[in-house]
């Protein structure tokens, strides 16, 4: 990173800053709980997907769908994301805010970049494959399960954002620190989850 | 540095609005709670009314399956689980010696969705129709074919929007057990209330998450036209059943481990003896929350699922009842030999001992599938779940309430109307539900409007109906106690009952707004009790005396909730033909939804751009008695 070498660093700042007060310590506490019940959320919504996957309805199914290539290229950046996450997080524990606003804007980026594939594919299954959320329960399951990772992406995005301005207003502290580390736990937890839907929705849904 | 900012200090109504003090808190769930229970009280006694004898037509039938279903919703997610909540407010973050809990805004936010969304749900009554399809809400009964009108979408949403805020709530007590215990509090010497909260608050984050989704799903099936659960689009109704009872199973736990908790608060102090096998207490309740999400199917054996199945959960439910005798056998154990105190806290709390076992001893034969069969959808399983809930955890509400008003309010209730309360209320709720046994053994079967006459159902259930006008007569006692009790000053000791054994009793009632001055070092299980039987009158502090940190009071969560609620009015009418263009042009393009949900996230967007600093109570200001200013 070019920037790095001319930012100042913020010295004052304890080595894990997210991790220095007790409000911050708690937030990481609670961000980890809630994560617990955003699994079961995704687990229920899976179970439900596995139970009518077939249930087509005469409408289509997932393997006259589901183009591979598109779902790959989604993935790759939704993944490169999740790295891009690391980096700004790596970038806090140093103490530049500079390169980690960076870092976490390129992670907005790509996370809007996933976000576009998935309304373009979304998209195209309603407008050509006539595939929309009443045609089957296998597409209600599939626009249900799908649709909400897609909206927790969206909320991501608007959250990092905000983060992103939070943190050129107040700077790095001990205040935003814990901020910004949920949210990349968050942004993991999104991606790791979408390597679930990958497997059980798309591959399974071009094998099974 | 303390004083850098001044603090805004609201009063009257504004203050209840804005507060972030768990101990107000505490008093908005119980008042919201209690009028909730009132409400639910209410149907139910409409319901026993036209039970009362055979061929009644008190009500409609239509009138009578809403009276079941919202009495059934109402109860269970409006009244107790509220009254749960406020009872854990009150106490637990002076048991573990805290200050307030981990996130006092988020503990706000999650009363006032709770309370927004019952609002919204009992909106029903005037508002075109109340839910109709059973407090289950069982596919397809539920769907738009069988239940035309609003019912169901008022079910849907209200409890969805009530349910965010019961899982912020126990999110926040997770939270704050995790990392606010007073030094030397170890987990093993959390006090069992304490510890019963904890496991209630994980049960909450691993089932609530399951019917969110159940309502998502349904919400979608009835307003988007989705297909889950109707079969000639592919759906299946059994699904919902799984994904209900997933989360409906371990909410039985939800409502039945705090009452635990109390049962063994109330026990010991009044036996004067620590409770009996403390680390086997603890043990069995995190194994009974474990079991309680392995039993699901349980409701479930005349759907169908096969032998095997049957068999394995039959199996599972059965195991429940290891860990409940031993709390049971504890319970016994711990007053054999004490200097038993009956005051009306611990008659609540030794009545609730046998009438609990007989609920759990019906549990048992309900889980023999077989024989399930037999008792399936007869008063036997009305008579069962109300011997668990009604006198397992509506008698440990009321033996809590007695324990611990003084603590929340600095006033002792009338212990003559408090007996007067239980006796009424005991003998009420025996005559109540033990004749709805034999009813169901009899064939009865339960959400019937009515029966006929000479089927040997008629007495039963006139001694039924009794019953129930008696619990309200016990229920409007303990308001008169209330009503009697506040009009005295407040003057309760801080320890009242003299054999306090918990931290909340070694400090003023009702607590001063920072609750404990110094943080208190613990040096043992029942740490008050160790402090006074080493000849102490009050805790060793942990900490010098200094400035206290405190939240500001916000009215965002209050504002936040208002949003949710409007953006839920306005999903469910949001096909509607209305009369009126304006009304037609609102709410059919989600203009309703939009600006409910512009409320809410410029709310969060607020309070993400404006930090709270809070504000601090300096030493020479820590004197003050009394949580209300």
């Amino acid at each position: 990173m070019t920037t790095s070498h001319a930012e100042p660093v913020n010295d004052k700042l304890p080595h894990e800053p997210e991790k220095a007060t007790l409000e911050g310590r708690n937030k990481l506490i609670a961000f980890w709980l809630f994560l617990g019940g955003e699994t079961v959320l995704f687990g229920t919504l899976f179970a439900t997907f596995l139970a009518l996957r077939g249930q087509t309805n005469d409408g289509p199914t997932a393997n006259e769908l589901f183009h591979l290539p598109l779902v790959a290229a989604a993935t790759f950046i939704l993944l490169v994301s999740s790295l891009t996450s690391v980096f700004a997080i790596q970038a806090m524990h140093k103490g530049k805010r500079d390169a980690l606003a960076l870092w976490l804007g390129i992670t907005v980026v790509l996370g809007i970049g996933f976000l576009a594939l998935e309304i373009y594919e979304f998209y195209e299954y309603v407008k050509h494959k006539e595939f929309g959320m009443t045609t089957s329960a296998f597409s209600s399951a599939f626009y249900t399960l799908v649709g909400f990772h897609g909206a927790h992406v969206a909320f991501g995005i608007v959250w990092i954002g905000i983060i992103i301005g939070q943190l050129f207003k107040k700077g790095l502290t001990v205040v935003t620190a814990p901020k910004v580390y949920v949210s990349a736990m968050y942004w993991h937890f999104i991606d790791v989850v979408w390597v679930f839907i990958f497997t059980v929705v798309y591959l399974l849904g071009k094998v099974g | 540095m303390a004083h850098a900012h001044s603090v805004k200090r609201y009063r009257g109504l504004m203050d209840w609005i804005t507060t972030v003090d768990h101990k107000k808190i505490a008093i908005l769930y119980l008042v919201a709670g209690g009028f909730f229970f009132g409400i639910g009280g209410i149907e139910a006694i409409l319901i026993r009314i036209q039970l009362m004898k055979p061929m009644n037509n008190f009500v409609s039938a239509q009138v009578f399956n809403e009276l079941i279903t919202m009495h059934g919703t109402t109860m269970i997610f409006l009244g107790v689980m509220p009254l749960i909540f406020a009872i854990m407010n009150a106490v637990v973050p002076l048991q573990i010696g805290a200050r307030d809990v981990a996130f006092p805004f988020l503990n706000a936010l999650g009363f006032w969705t709770f309370l927004f969304g019952g609002l919204l749900l009992n909106l029903s009554w005037v508002m075109g129709g109340a839910p109709d399809a059973g407090w289950t809400s069982y596919t397809p009964l539920s769907g738009s074919e069988y239940s035309g009108t609003h019912g169901v979408d008022f079910y849907t949403i209200g409890l969805q929007i009530a349910g965010l805020g019961t899982l912020i709530g126990g999110i926040n007590f997770l939270a704050t057990i995790i990392t606010m215990r007073a030094p030397g509090m170890s987990y093993m010497r959390m006090p069992m209330f304490t510890w019963t909260t904890f496991i209630t608050s994980a049960i909450i984050l691993f089932a609530f998450p399951a019917i969110t989704v159940g309502l998502v799903l349904l919400t979608f099936d009835r307003i988007l036209g989705a297909n889950f659960f109707d079969v000639a689009g592919g759906g299946n109704p059994v699904l919902w059943q799984h994904i209900f009872w997933i989360f409906g199973h371990p909410e039985v736990y939800i409502l039945i481990l705090p009452a635990f908790g109390i049962i063994s608060e109330v026990i010991p102090t009044f036996s004067r003896k620590r409770l009996f096998g403390y680390s086997s207490m603890v043990f069995a309740t995190i194994l009974i929350a474990f079991l309680g999400f392995m039993v699901w199917a349980h409701h479930m054996f005349t759907t169908g699922l096969g032998n095997v199945a049957n068999a394995l959960f039959s199996i599972s439910t059965m195991l429940i009842a290891v860990p409940t005798g031993i709390k049971i056998f504890n319970w016994l154990f711990t007053m054999w030999g004490g200097q038993i105190r009956f005051t009306a806290a611990n008659l609540f709390a030794v009545g609730f001992v046998p009438t609990f076992v007989m609920g759990g001893v019906t549990g048992v034969m309900l889980a023999s599938a077989p024989a399930d069969f037999q008792f399936h959808d007869t008063y036997f399983v009305v008579a069962h779940f109300h011997y668990v809930i009604v006198g397992g955890l509506v008698l440990g509400l009321f033996s809590g309430l007695h324990y611990w008003w003084p603590k929340m309010f600095g006033r002792i209730l009338s212990e003559t109307l408090g007996k007067w309360t239980f006796w009424t209320f005991m003998i009420g709720f025996q005559l109540t539900f033990f004749v709805q046994h034999f009813l169901g053994l009899m064939g009865m079967q339960r959400r019937i409007v009515t029966y006929l006459p000479n089927q040997d159902f008629d007495l039963l259930n006139l001694v039924s109906s009794v019953g129930a006008f008696l619990m309200g007569v016990g229920v409007i006692m303990f308001l008169v106690n209330i009503v009697i009790t506040m009009r005295k000053p407040a003057g309760a000791p801080n320890d009242p009952w003299e054999d306090g054994r918990t931290l909340e009793w070694s400090i003023p009632s009702p607590p001063p707004e920072y609750n404990f001055k110094q943080t208190p070092l613990v040096r043992g299980i029942d740490a008050y009790w160790k402090e006074k039987m080493a000849g102490h009158t009050e805790m060793t502090p942990a900490e010098p005396v200094g400035s206290i940190h405190m939240p500001s009071a916000t009215p965002l969560p209050f504002v936040m909730s208002v949003g949710i609620f409007i953006a839920g009015l306005g999903l469910m009418f949001s096909k509607d033909e209305f009369g009126n263009a304006f009304m037609n042009v609102i709410f059919n393009n989600y203009i309703v939804v939009i600006i409910g949900l512009v409320i809410t996230f410029g709310a969060m967007a607020l309070r993400s751009l404006y930090d709270d600093h809070g504000w601090h109570i300096e030493p020479e200001d820590q004197d003050e008695k009394g949580a209300r200013t």
